[in-house]
């Protein structure tokens, strides 16, 4: 499965591939473009994957500012607020795409939903959130959750949530060597596992909330009056 | 050939401006509203002819009339029965949420009609919260049309960031009422945050409190090279200085004692309000209170105001420190804290906090309509979701997602032959449906008669860059689209703005007709400049007559142009259409053949 996880250059509009009409002027335009080469028109949204979205190659390791850098300027061209005084079927379009460059962003941006995103790519189906056949992680996932319902304080609370981060860190590493090694096996296992962990985080969040009487941040001390 | 007027991708077109009224911005306040301007991404406050930024959101129902801002003020003296104050917090709700918003409730309510949206009883009259908030955006726009002596027609509305989508809808409505065309609801604090970070040419994450008279937001943004990225938002659509003017006239009418109709109440609040502002200033307030001719003594201290306040003081902070939380920003990575609205009081450098809002809003009404380098990123304040079995949500967008938005959910039938649906959306972040906020029933009509489970209901919910919702279905396996009827929980049915737009613009008709004229001619302009582009590039496919024919056909849309029949463009513009089809093939075909042939389609010169 390894060439399975080698960066795909995929369905870049490079002009080769058969143009679509455009909708406007009805002539062609090439697969993928943003704007009709002719009469400007904004086209809508390609057939792509979300990393060929942003022109960014297929796999696990982004480099986040990267990724934002390209976000910025692709919403810089298609978002509707530069669309305003458009005609109505030219603010529908440019919604359209905003909508698909939005989804792939925040895909992306997320490890976990990248992980999973990446796995369904390859053909990989993550679990169910109700199941784990795994034994091991399920008995992992047992004693943690186990412990995080046995906190009484804030203290613990805090304990628990920053190894739970060291944990979750540790697992987006072991992510990345499985899809850098092409291994989509070791890959989904860890994947599975990093949800589990990302929910406990979130659970462990709320515990502390409830636990209350965080000393207040610095910043809001400023009252109205 | 020469090459005719093309606009690179993202610039906006500004010919036949002329035919458009200016753009503003308006800061619609529970407390007051205010005006801007920008021309160049220089904004300018419009102040009335003393110099008063503020218009306060008041409005006085006389039987000779209806008045607006201080005079309204004034008449709450006189004859308070007739007056309505804090509009906006009555915005996008029903009446349950009203008995539940905190103080007596300074309005005579009206029975709920259809829609199940509040309605306020003033002497004889029924009004919604979306036609008193109507002549409050009218006096706005004639403030603006006075000060710049122009047509207005188009505004940007803030909205608080936390509003929901009734409430959202309701100040649309509002908008259209009073003959403006909403170019953006944008959030509150994006647009403060977008006024401070132009003004002080900001980069890095900011937070912005915004604390107005009956709304509070939190919301954190990245701003980085001209981009205003929100981060994540939250708030309490009924918090504000409001709350404070309650906990402090409830105060005075307990020390007091004794029987308070709705009139007392009202003064009692405009007693409070002004202790409320002179304890800003200064540390004690002492004052009466004269209710039905029966005078109170009653005084106030910043400690004792602080303690009376403080339940709401930390239930922002508390807000806060979940949006930090959710956004997973550490507080001490902030590059700065913007505060905004009446509520805060604390002086930006040299931007008031009052002010900040509206200009926001003017720069980004520009922006959409002259063109601008920034580019606001906004998100979802709520989560949005389904009713499913046993009365628990399902989550369908998450909230802080960036918008616009859309998300597809796949529905079935649980009955043999069942043609139609109900469901039910709400939003918030609760597990129950009781504990969210109902948003609309949609009945899916017309799904294909199959056997049970066999459908495929593909049901789209979309979140546009207003923050409104709109929802469409399809049948998968047959393609039939599924009818969506919305039933709004808390807003005005179709047919109840229609009536309202009857009675309420003088020129209803007029207006919008001229609106489809100008939405027409903007479309066949549009048609116009797409077919010169194809003639500069692939003119050599015609011979001399098609071109002849070709150029007849524009001639006409122009001619049709120049005149006032919508038909008349229409028709034009099909006709151009339809005579340049053969054109569009061929050019279709030359592009073909040349991707077939390996080159580029820009190596041709298109």
């Amino acid at each position: 499965m390894n060439e399975a996880s080698r960066n795909m250059d995929t369905a870049k509009a490079d002009g080769t591939t058969a143009p679509v009409a455009c909708w406007l002027c009805r002539g062609p335009v090439a697969a993928g473009a943003l704007f009709c080469p002719t009469c400007r028109a904004v086209q809508p949204p390609a057939p792509v994957d979300h990393f060929a979205r942003f022109g960014l190659p297929v796999a696990f390791d982004l480099d986040e500012n990267e990724l934002d850098r390209r976000y910025f300027a692709v919403q810089r061209q298609l978002h509707p607020d530069r669309f305003a005084t458009r005609t109505a079927r030219e603010r529908a379009v440019s919604q359209s795409q905003a909508v698909a460059v939005n989804e792939a962003y925040e895909t992306l941006k997320d490890p976990l939903a990248r992980a999973e995103y990446l796995l369904q790519l390859h053909g990989v189906a993550t679990e169910a959130c109700q199941t784990i056949s795994d034994p091991e992680l399920l008995m992992e996932q047992m004693e943690r959750r186990e412990a995080l319902s046995e906190i009484d304080t804030r203290e613990a609370a805090e304990a628990f949530l920053d190894a739970a981060g060291r944990d979750v860190a540790a697992s987006l590493a072991t992510i990345a060597v499985a899809f850098g090694r092409g291994d989509l096996t070791a890959a989904r296992r860890e994947t599975t596992r990093l949800k589990y962990l990302t929910k406990l985080v979130e659970e462990a969040r709320a515990r502390r909330a409830r636990l209350g009487g965080r000393p207040e941040a610095p910043i809001l001390k400023t009252m109205p009056r | 050939m020469k090459l005719l007027q093309i606009h690179e991708p993202g610039e906006t077109p500004l010919p036949h401006e002329d035919e458009r009224g200016l753009a503003i911005g308006i800061d619609l306040g529970t407390t007051n509203t205010v005006v801007a301007i920008a021309t160049n991404q220089k904004a300018e406050v419009i102040r009335d002819a003393t110099g008063r930024a503020l218009l306060p959101s008041i409005v006085a129902y006389r039987d000779d009339g209806v008045l607006v801002g201080e005079p309204a003020r004034r008449e709450l003296l006189e004859n308070p029965g007739t007056v309505v104050s804090s509009i906006k917090r009555l915005m996008g709700r029903g009446v349950e949420d009203v008995k539940a918003l905190a103080g007596v409730l300074p309005y005579e309510l009206a029975p709920a009609a259809e829609g199940g949206m509040v309605r306020l009883k003033l002497g004889d009259r029924v009004l919604t919260p979306v036609e008193v908030s109507a002549d409050i955006l009218r006096a706005a726009k004639s403030r603006a049309e006075a000060a710049l002596g122009r047509n207005v027609d188009r505004a940007v509305i803030t909205v608080p960031a936390y509003f929901d989508d009734a409430a959202r809808t309701a100040t649309r409505d509002a908008a259209r009422l009073a003959g403006l065309e909403v170019l953006r609801l944008v959030n509150e604090p994006t647009a403060a945050a977008l006024a401070y970070g132009l003004d002080k040419a900001a980069e890095g994450i900011y937070a912005v409190y915004d604390l107005g008279g009956g709304t509070f937001d939190f919301s954190l943004l990245r701003l980085e090279k001209g981009v205003f990225q929100v981060l994540a938002t939250g708030g309490d659509a009924a918090l504000g200085g409001d709350d404070f003017d309650h906990a402090i006239a409830a105060r005075f009418l307990a020390e007091r004692g004794g029987f308070v109709d709705g009139g007392d109440v009202k003064l009692a609040l405009a007693t409070a309000r002004l202790a409320k502002e002179c304890l800003t200033t200064q540390d004690e307030w002492q004052g009466t209170l004269d209710l039905g001719g029966r005078l109170s003594h009653h005084r106030l201290d910043r400690v004792t105001f602080e303690g009376l306040i403080e339940p709401f003081v930390d239930r922002t902070i508390a807000i806060s420190r979940g949006v930090l939380e959710d956004a997973g920003v550490d507080p001490k990575s902030l590059g700065g804290l913007v505060l905004v609205g009446g509520s805060t009081r604390v002086p930006l450098a040299d931007i008031d906090p009052d002010e900040v809002v509206a200009v926001g809003a003017a720069l980004q009404a520009e922006a959409l309509t002259a063109g601008s380098d920034t580019l606001l990123l906004d998100v979802t304040p709520l989560s949005l979701g389904i009713e499913t079995m046993g009365g628990l949500v399902e989550k369908i967008i998450e909230r802080n997602t960036p918008i616009p938005v859309a998300k597809a959910q796949e529905f079935t039938t649980f009955q043999d032959g069942q043609s139609a649906m109900m469901i039910h959306v709400v939003q918030g972040e609760r597990e129950m449906v009781d504990q969210c906020r109902s948003l609309a029933r949609f009945e899916l009509r017309g799904i294909p008669p199959m056997v049970a489970g066999a459908p495929r209901i593909r049901v789209t919910f979309a979140v546009d860059a207003d923050g409104l919702l709109t929802v469409s279905a399809r049948e998968k396996t047959t393609g039939v689209e599924a009818h969506v009827e919305v039933k709004p929980s808390y807003g005005l049915s179709e047919d109840e703005m229609a009536r309202m737009l009857r009675e309420s613009i003088e020129h209803a008709r007029e207006d919008m007709e001229r609106r489809l004229l100008v939405e027409a001619k903007v479309e066949a302009r549009r048609g116009i400049g797409a077919v010169r582009s194809a003639l500069a590039a692939d003119a050599d496919l015609l011979s001399r007559e098609e071109l002849a024919e070709i150029e007849a056909a524009i001639a006409r849309v122009e001619t049709a142009l120049s005149g006032h029949d919508r038909d008349a463009v229409n028709a034009a513009a099909a006709e151009l259409e339809k005579i340049t089809r053969p054109f569009a093939e061929r050019r279709m075909d030359r592009g073909i053949r040349a991707a077939l042939a390996g080159h580029r389609i820009d190596e041709l010169g298109l």
